[in-house]
C-alpha cells in the first residue's frame, strides 16, 4: 500500500496500471459470460435450420395440390389441408382473444387505477400464479370444467373437446399476460398527467379513459400482439381440449373439434408409432412449424416495435 | 354564504365567487383555515396551521424545504385524497362550507379551485385538447363555437393565445417549458374556477419564462384568488399580496419533522417588519 503522500508526491504509470491479476479475471469472467450468451444464440441458430431444412424437403417434394382444398389433415395418408388447421388456429386465437382481451385489461386498469395498495398485493401475485401454471393443468381444466360447465351452455357439446372449449382455455392462459403488458404500459405513464386530470375535476374513470389509455395504447397494442403470438402457439390446452386426435376434417364451426398448427405437430410427434405414415408425415410437421415460426416471428416483431414506442416516449 | 348543495352532486348554476362583496372594507374570505393538521401515516406533515385567504389577492406560502406548505395547499382542492394514508384534521372552511364534510364530492371542489403543477404537465394530445380537456370533462361544452371560445379565452388570459393559435392542433408536448406552464395555466382556468392553486408554478423555469407567468399573475388577480406556494422569497415579495411563512418544527425525540405555519401577514409586513424572529431569519436569508 502507498501512502497518499507519496501518491501525490510523484506519480508513476504503475501506480495507475492496476492489479494485472484483476484484469486477467475480469477479462476471463467477461468472456465466460460472452459464451453463456452465444449459446443461447447458436442454439436458436440450430433450431431455425432444423426447421426450415426439413421444412425445405417437404416444400419441395410434396404434391402442392395435397395441401390446400383437401378434406382436412391427415398428414399420415399424404393429405396437408393446410386451411384446417390455420381455421383452427383462427378460430382459438380469436376466441383466446375475446376471453383475454377484456379480463386482461380490466385486470390491468384495476390494478394501475383503481386497487388500494393492500388489494394490489393480493391480487397481483395470484395473477403471477395463475401464469405459472402449467398448460396441461390448464389443458384438463378446459376439457373437465369448461366444456361441461360454460361450453355446453353457450351451444357446444359438454362431453368433448372442440375448439371453443381450447379457445376458452388458452384465452385464460394468456391472461396474465395480457395483463401484465398493460399493466406495465400504464404504470409507465407519468402520475403528474393523473394529477392534472384530477386536479381538472375529472374522475378516476374519465382520467382512465381520457388520459391513461390514450397515453398507454401503444403497450396495450403490444400486449394484445403478444398474447396473440403467444395463443397461436400454444401448443398442450388445444391439444387436450381441442376434440382432435390426429387429424381432422376441414370445419368452420367453433363448436366442432379439429387441430390447431402447434396440435397438429404435436399429435404428429406423439403416440407409439411416432411419426410413421407417407413419405413426407414427418417433414409436414417441420413445414407447419415453419408457417407458425414465421406468423408468430412476425407478430413479435410488430409487438416489439410497439413495446418500443412506449419506452421512447416517457 | 354558498350552500353545501353546491359542492355535492352536480355542478351549482352559479359560481361560488360572486355571491360575496357585502364588507367592502376587508375582501371576502375564500379559504378559512382553522388548526388544521394532516398527517400521512403516523407522520404529521403539518400542525395547527390557521389562516384565511382572500378573494382576488395573492396569498403566498413561503419556507425552508419539507414545511408543509405544498401539503397544506393540497388540501385546499382535496388533492391529498389521492394519497392513500392522508388524514386531515381540523377545519377548512371554503366560502363557508367546510371542504371536509363527508357530504362534500372532491370532484365538485377541483372543479371550483383549478391547480398548476410544480413541473409543466400538459397532456401528450393538442394544445386544444388541453385546454378543452376541463369543460369537457365538466359537461360544460361539446366540441364547436362554445369550446373555441372557452379555448381562445383561456389561451388569452394565460398570454398563450399569440403564441399557439396558428398552430392550435399541434401536439403540447412540443412547447417550451414556459409555454407549457403557460398553457397549464390556460387549462386550468378554462373551468372557470373560483380560485388558482399554483405548486411552485416557476420552479422548473427560466428566469425570463418565471417573469412572464409572475406578470400573468398579477392580471389574473382581478378574476381569480391565488395561493401560490413558492420556495422563492423574492417571487412572494413581488407578486403576493399577503405572506405565510412557514417552518419546520424537529421533535427531538423521534427525529419527525412538521411543518408549522409561523407568520402570516401582509407581504409587506413580513417582508419589512416581521413580528417571528424565525421569519427574519428567513427572509433576511439567514436560514432556510
Amino acid at each position: 500500500m502507498e501512502t497518499p503522500d507519496s501518491v501525490r508526491g510523484s506519480l508513476s504509470l504503475a501506480a495507475l496500471a492496476g492489479s494485472p491479476r484483476r484484469v486477467r479475471k475480469e477479462r476471463l469472467i467477461s468472456r465466460v459470460m460472452f459464451c453463456a450468451a452465444l449459446v443461447s444464440v447458436v442454439v436458436s441458430a440450430l433450431i431455425i435450420y432444423a426447421l426450415f431444412s426439413e421444412a425445405w424437403i417437404f416444400m419441395r417434394d410434396v404434391d402442392w395440390s395435397s395441401t390446400w382444398g383437401e378434406l382436412g389433415w391427415f398428414p399420415r395418408r399424404g393429405i396437408y389441408d393446410m386451411p384446417t388447421l390455420l381455421v383452427a388456429s383462427l378460430w382459438t386465437t380469436l376466441i383466446a382473444m375475446i376471453v383475454a382481451a377484456p379480463l386482461g385489461m380490466g385486470a390491468a386498469i384495476y390494478l394501475s387505477e383503481y386497487a388500494r395498495p393492500t388489494h394490489r398485493a393480493i391480487l397481483k401475485p395470484i395473477l403471477e400464479i395463475l401464469a405459472g401454471i402449467p398448460s396441461v393443468v390448464l389443458g384438463f381444466f378446459a376439457l373437465l370444467w369448461l366444456a361441461p360447465n360454460v361450453v355446453a351452455h353457450i351451444g357446444g357439446e359438454g362431453g368433448r373437446g372442440s375448439m371453443l372449449t381450447a379457445g376458452i382455455g388458452v384465452g385464460i392462459l394468456t391472461v396474465p399476460l395480457v395483463a401484465s403488458i398493460s399493466e406495465d404500459a400504464m404504470a409507465a405513464v407519468p402520475k403528474s398527467l393523473r394529477e392534472a386530470s384530477a386536479g381538472l375535476g375529472a374522475r378516476n374513470a374519465v382520467t382512465t379513459v381520457r388520459v391513461v389509455l390514450p397515453a398507454a395504447v401503444s403497450g396495450l397494442v403490444a400486449s394484445l400482439i403478444v398474447a396473440v403470438s403467444r395463443a397461436l402457439g400454444e401448443t398442450m390446452v388445444v391439444f387436450m381440449a381441442g376434440g382432435a386426435a390426429d387429424a381432422a376434417i376441414r370445419t368452420y364451426s367453433p363448436y366442432d373439434g379439429s387441430l390447431t398448427m402447434p396440435s397438429a405437430m404435436a399429435s404428429l410427434a406423439s403416440g407409439t408409432d411416432q411419426v410413421v405414415g407417407e413419405g413426407l408425415t414427418f417433414q409436414s410437421l417441420f413445414f407447419v412449424g415453419l408457417v407458425l415460426f414465421l406468423l408468430t416471428l412476425g407478430l413479435n416483431l410488430v409487438g416489439d416495435r410497439f413495446v418500443n414506442r412506449v419506452r421512447e416516449q416517457y | 354564504m354558498a350552500a353545501i348543495d353546491d359542492l355535492t352532486e352536480g355542478r351549482g348554476s352559479e359560481p361560488l365567487g360572486e355571491m360575496a362583496a357585502e364588507s367592502p372594507a376587508m375582501p371576502e374570505v375564500v379559504f378559512d383555515v382553522e388548526e388544521l393538521s394532516v398527517y400521512y401515516g403516523e407522520f404529521q406533515a403539518i400542525q395547527d396551521a390557521s389562516l384565511k385567504v382572500h378573494e382576488n389577492e395573492i396569498t403566498a406560502f413561503i419556507g425552508p424545504s419539507g414545511c408543509g406548505k405544498t401539503t397544506l395547499l393540497r388540501c385546499f382542492n382535496r388533492m391529498n385524497d389521492l394519497i392513500e394514508t392522508a388524514r386531515v384534521t381540523g377545519s377548512l372552511r371554503y366560502h363557508g362550507v367546510d371542504l371536509y364534510d363527508s357530504k362534500v364530492d372532491a370532484v365538485e371542489v377541483r372543479r371550483r379551485i383549478g391547480m398548476v403543477f410544480q413541473k409543466p404537465n400538459p397532456f401528450p394530445k393538442s394544445i386544444r385538447a388541453n385546454v378543452a380537456y376541463g369543460p369537457r370533462v365538466a359537461g360544460l361544452a361539446k366540441k364547436g363555437p362554445v369550446m373555441d371560445d372557452i379555448v381562445e379565452n383561456s389561451l388569452r388570459k394565460a398570454a398563450l393565445w399569440d403564441e399557439v393559435k396558428d398552430r392550435l392542433d399541434d401536439n403540447a408536448l412540443g412547447l417550451s417549458g414556459g409555454q407549457q406552464q403557460r398553457l397549464c395555466i390556460a387549462r386550468a382556468i378554462a373551468t372557470d374556477p373560483d380560485v388558482l392553486l399554483m405548486d411552485e408554478p416557476c420552479s422548473a423555469l427560466d428566469p425570463i419564462a418565471t417573469t412572464r407567468i409572475e406578470e400573468l399573475m398579477h392580471g389574473l388577480k382581478d378574476d381569480y384568488s391565488i395561493v401560490v406556494v413558492t420556495h422563492n422569497m423574492q417571487q412572494a415579495a413581488r407578486v403576493s399580496d399577503r405572506t405565510a411563512f412557514f417552518s419546520v418544527d424537529v421533535n427531538p425525540d423521534s427525529d419527525n419533522r412538521t411543518g408549522i405555519l409561523v407568520e402570516y401577514d401582509s407581504t409587506q409586513q413580513i417582508f419589512s417588519n416581521p413580528s417571528d424572529e424565525r421569519t427574519e431569519n428567513y427572509v433576511t436569508g439567514r436560514f432556510g
